[in-house]
Parts: structure tokens; sequence; C-alpha cells
């Protein structure tokens, strides 16, 4: 369990972090959602205590992180994959880490394993591949057996078989009862491995949701009809009071009504359909959307989604903003 | 957090990179080998001295002349056992391992000075044997007064470079900004203002230059230093605490 309070973090006049309030819960993987430079990694970094909160509060089990004795065994982090010097082995990189935490040289060894590096643990680090670097940070944050687990961008760079195996990890960390959380600028990412998610855009927290809600609640839900006799089923659907959105094409959507009500009012009438499949707008599209309206209430002033506390000096409304682009368009 | 713990960590840490064996072995192989050809050469220049000149003539100090030179590659080891936490970004990794910054600062400077001090004092004693056989008739014994105090201090020297350097790296982090400033520093300014009589008196001062006084034997004629071999070494110290006390602050506010 991660408990986030209030929490800011202020370079210069810059708010790279403004006033964050979640839970990080066990046995799910949460992933932590925003646009590139939204905060995700100084969030990150001030909940390991590295980096100093201009104000509020991160607990990681009920204590600040530099009061865990030996922290590794209560949360595992994978910050940076560079974060390793390149003139040590892969083995002793993991071994001092071990020792400082009373770790047992054994772990060691079974970490390599897991992630598969038992075969380069006496090469130097500076001879890995991203992919390998990213192992060898997992590798790292395995190695107290923690309860709680943290990932930072984990699939950046990654070939796909490497993507697919950490998506399998992580689930099956979660599985095992412990908390996972897991950055990405990705909404696609975190569709396949995410159970809830945290959305911040400008330091700001836009959403705590649950996938499932955050996808009702962000996108549209259409349904998509191509059929050879389009002008006869339009004339049909107008009948019948629905609205048909016409989408290029031989395309037909339609908004708020059920595949299974289309479907039979169209055999009604005897029109054969060559589509009807009920869609979903993409995560990208929902995360998107959030995000924009974020930049909306930046701009005019209003009660945010996530209703962050108020802060004594008010951001300045960004001229231009990731979203605007997409808000256009 | 037991510093038991960091300690077996950072000595993990030192053991397992070249540059460790680099620096050390550059270190002892360059103030012995220096040290000795400097020995030969005094050997050979004694007859030709002035009887003023032979009255001041410090065998066990000349045999340390290699330490001039040695105690740069000293000052690489002290600046890369610090900066290379930073030049890597590994800092980020052990202060998520040990997240309190004192134990951990303290740690790594506890393993890494025991380590230079070994070094240190094995390159001594061998820089002084092989000095004096080579100084020949004019050697001295290592039980002769002051002789032992002087080798062994020679080794705390080399040590208290080492260790003012690592506190100069952690308030600077960069490796090159620190060697930047600290091989200058000790190579070519302290001796400046050591030699140039407006600045003598303050330059007597500057670690090094207290700090090597402990490898006298022989106090030179119309000397007026106003400290002794401890005293010059207890002024080293001091600005060894204030360079690492300075790196404590520094890593304790800022963020890693």
């Amino acid at each position: 369990m991660i408990e986030v309070a209030g929490l800011s973090k202020r370079y210069g006049e810059k708010l790279a972090v403004d006033g964050l309030t979640f839970d990080v819960r066990p046995g799910i993987v949460t992933g932590f959602l925003g646009p590139n430079g939204a905060g995700k990694s100084t969030t990150m970094r001030m909940m390991l205590g590295l980096d100093r909160p201009t104000a509020g509060d991160v607990r990681i089990d009920g204590r600040h992180y530099d009061r865990l004795t030996d922290p590794l065994t209560h949360i595992g982090a994978l910050l940076d994959a560079k974060a390793v010097h390149g003139g040590r082995s892969a083995f002793n990189h993991l071994l001092c880490l071990a020792q400082s935490n009373g770790i047992p040289r054994a772990r060691v060894h079974e970490v390599l394993d897991t992630v598969g590096l038992t075969a380069v643990a006496k090469k130097k680090a500076k001879g890995f591949s991203l992919g390998m670097g990213q192992r060898l940070g997992i590798a790292g944050a395995l190695l107290g057996d923690p309860r709680i687990l943290m990932f930072d961008e984990p699939v950046n760079g990654l070939d796909p078989e490497g993507i697919h195996w950490i998506r399998t990890l992580m689930k099956s960390l979660a599985a095992q009862g412990r908390t996972v959380f897991v950055s990405s600028h990705l909404m696609s990412e975190m569709a396949l491995t995410a159970d809830h998610l945290v959305v911040i855009g400008q330091g700001r927290l836009l959403a705590d949701t649950s996938m499932a809600d955050f996808i009702r609640e962000n996108s549209r839900s259409y349904v998509r009809i191509r059929s050879p006799q389009r002008e006869q089923l339009l004339d049909v659907l107008h009948r019948a009071g629905i609205t048909v959105v016409e989408a290029g094409g031989e395309t037909l959507e339609v908004d708020g009504h059920g595949s299974e009500e289309i479907g039979e009012l169209a055999a009604r009438h005897r029109i054969a359909l060559h589509e009807l499949s009920p869609q979903q707008a993409s995560l990208e599209e929902a995360f998107m959307q959030l995000t924009a309206e974020s930049v909306e209430y930046h701009a005019h002033a209003g009660p945010a989604l996530g209703d962050p506390p108020p802060t004594a000096v008010p951001p300045p409304a960004p001229r231009r903003s990731w979203g605007d682009d997409w808000k256009k368009g | 957090m037991a510093v038991t713990q960091v300690l077996r960590s950072e000595w993990t840490k030192i053991r397992s990179v070249a540059s460790t064996v680099w620096t050390l072995g550059l270190a002892a192989v360059v103030t012995v080998a220096l040290g000795a050809l400097i020995s030969a050469l005094s050997r050979n220049e004694f007859d030709d001295m002035s009887a003023r000149d032979r009255l001041s003539f410090d065998p066990t100090y000349i045999s340390f002349a290699g330490t001039s030179l040695g105690q740069l590659a000293m000052i690489v080891f002290g600046v890369l056992v610090v900066s290379n936490e930073y030049s890597t970004g590994m800092i980020r990794t052990s202060l998520a391992a040990v997240p309190r910054r004192g134990t951990f600062l303290f740690g790594k400077v506890a393993v890494a000075t025991a380590l230079a001090f070994a070094v240190a004092l094995v390159t001594s004693f061998a820089t002084f044997f092989l000095g004096q056989a080579m100084l020949g008739p004019h050697k001295v014994s290592i039980g002769d007064p002051g002789v032992l105090r002087a080798v062994i201090g020679g080794g705390l020297y080399m040590t208290l470079i080492a260790v003012f350097s690592m506190g100069v790296a952690t308030m600077l982090r960069s490796p090159m900004l620190s060697l930047g400033i600290l091989m200058p520093f000790f190579f070519l300014i302290s001796a400046i203002l050591g030699n140039v009589s407006a600045t003598e008196k303050v330059g007597r001062f500057l670690p090094d230059q207290a700090g090597s006084r402990i490898m006298r034997v022989v106090t030179p004629l119309d000397d007026d230093v106003p400290y002794g071999p401890w005293g010059g070494l207890g002024i080293m110290a001091l600005w060894v605490v204030l360079a690492v006390a300075g790196g404590y602050v520094s890593l304790k506010r800022r963020d890693a």
C-alpha cells in the first residue's frame, strides 16, 4: 500500500507535481498515466525518498521511505534502467544491493534466473542492450521479494517479446497479492495491464478510477454499420428516431443504441448488413479527451476532475498545452 | 539499516570496478618508482652539496619524493569512488537501497578510506626501504628517531588526500569538475603558493603542505613553520573533515 497525500514538488517557478492525493492498493496493477512531462517520474522519485517534496507526504506501508528497515524488502523499484555502473557485472551490481539490505547471496542467483540474465551474470553492464538493462533493473526491484513494486516506463525500448514478458510478470506479481504501480505515457499499454488507473496531467490528478469505469466514463461507445442498402437503412433508422453519423465511405455510426436493436430493425426491414459491430472509442482517445479537458480547465478555471486541494499560488494558465492539437483536430 | 550491511555492500562496489585497481595500483607504483629514482639521484648529488645543504639532507623525506606525483592517482581514486555513482546514475539505485544518506556516505567513505590506507601504508614502507637502498651510504634506519613516524605518516598523508577528494567529489558530483579542480590545485597551485614568499605563510596551511610535514625527519635550517609533524597532519585532517562534512550536508539536502 502506497499512500500519497497532498504531494507537491516545485522546481523554481514550475510546479511539477501539484497536490497529488491517491492510494495504490495491493492485489492489482495500478497504472500511472500521463503525457510526457506530467510529473510521473518526479512523483515516483519522491515516493522513494530520492527527491524531497515541496509539500505533502508519501507513506509506504504507513511509514516514510527513509524509516523503512531494509527498504528493498518492502518496495522494489525500476526507475531508470541506466542507473547502473557500467563497469560492474550484473551479478556484482545485484550483490551490492542485496548486501546493503541483508538479502542473502542466493537470492541474487534467483532473480538473475527469473529475468533470464544468468548467462550474462558475469558480464559488465555497459555491454547490455536496453532490454537487458531493463531486465537487470527489474531483477533489482525483485531482489528483496517486496510486497510493493514500482516500474517507471518499463516497456520503453523493449522488443515485443520483452514487452510481453513484463506484462505477464506485472500481472502475476499482482495476482500474488502484491502492490504493482507502473507508469506509462501510452494508454494502449495500460489497457493491457492495468486494473486501476491514476491519471495525471501537468502535475495534477485527473482521474483515480478502475480501468472499467475509466473507459465507461471517458469513452464513447457506438455501433458501426455497413450495408449495401445504405439509403434504405438510413431511412429506416431515421424513421425509428435513431441519429446516424455518416463516417465516410459506406460506414455509418450510431450512438446510444445497442447493436441488437439495430440488427433487429434491419432484419425486420429485410436490409442486408455487411457489418454490425459495437465499438468502443480507443483508450488512447479517452485518455486524450481527459487530458484535453484538464487543459480546458486550466484555461478557464473551475473544479478539476480529480479535485486537487487548493494551492496557495494558482498555476499560470498555459497558453498551449498537450492535447490542444487533438481538440482542434 | 545495519551499518555492517552498508559496509559489505560498499566493499562489493569498490572491489568490483576496474578503476579501483588502476588508480590505487598507479598511486603505489608511481610513488615507489619515483621515490627510488630521486633517491638514487640524490645519492650521486650528495658529494657536490654544500655543507649547509648536507645539514638539512633528509633521507627519509627524499625517499617520499614520489608522493607528489603518486598523490594525483590517489586523488583520482577518491574522486571516482564517489562520482562514479553520479556519472552512471547508480546514485538513485544506491539511495533507494540505503535511504539514510549519512549511513550511505559514511559507509562508502569508511570502506574507501580503509582500502586507501592499506594500500598507502604498504606503499609508504616500500618506498622508504627501496629509497634507502638507493641512497646507499646516506641512508637512515627505520629505528632512527622520527623515521617510523614519518613512514606511517606517509601512509596517513596519502590516505587523507584520498578522503579529501571524496569529500570534494561528493559536493561537486561531476568527476571531471572534481578532477579539474583538485589536480591543478595539488600539483601546481599549492606548490606555487608555497614557493612565492608573499603567499608562503598562507600556503603552508593548505592540506598537502601542512600534511606532508609528517614525512620530514630533519627540520630544514631557518625553518619558521609554526607547527610540527603531527600539528601539520592535524591541519590536513581538519581540511578533510571540512570537505567530508560539506559533502554530507550537500548530499543530505540535494535531490538525488
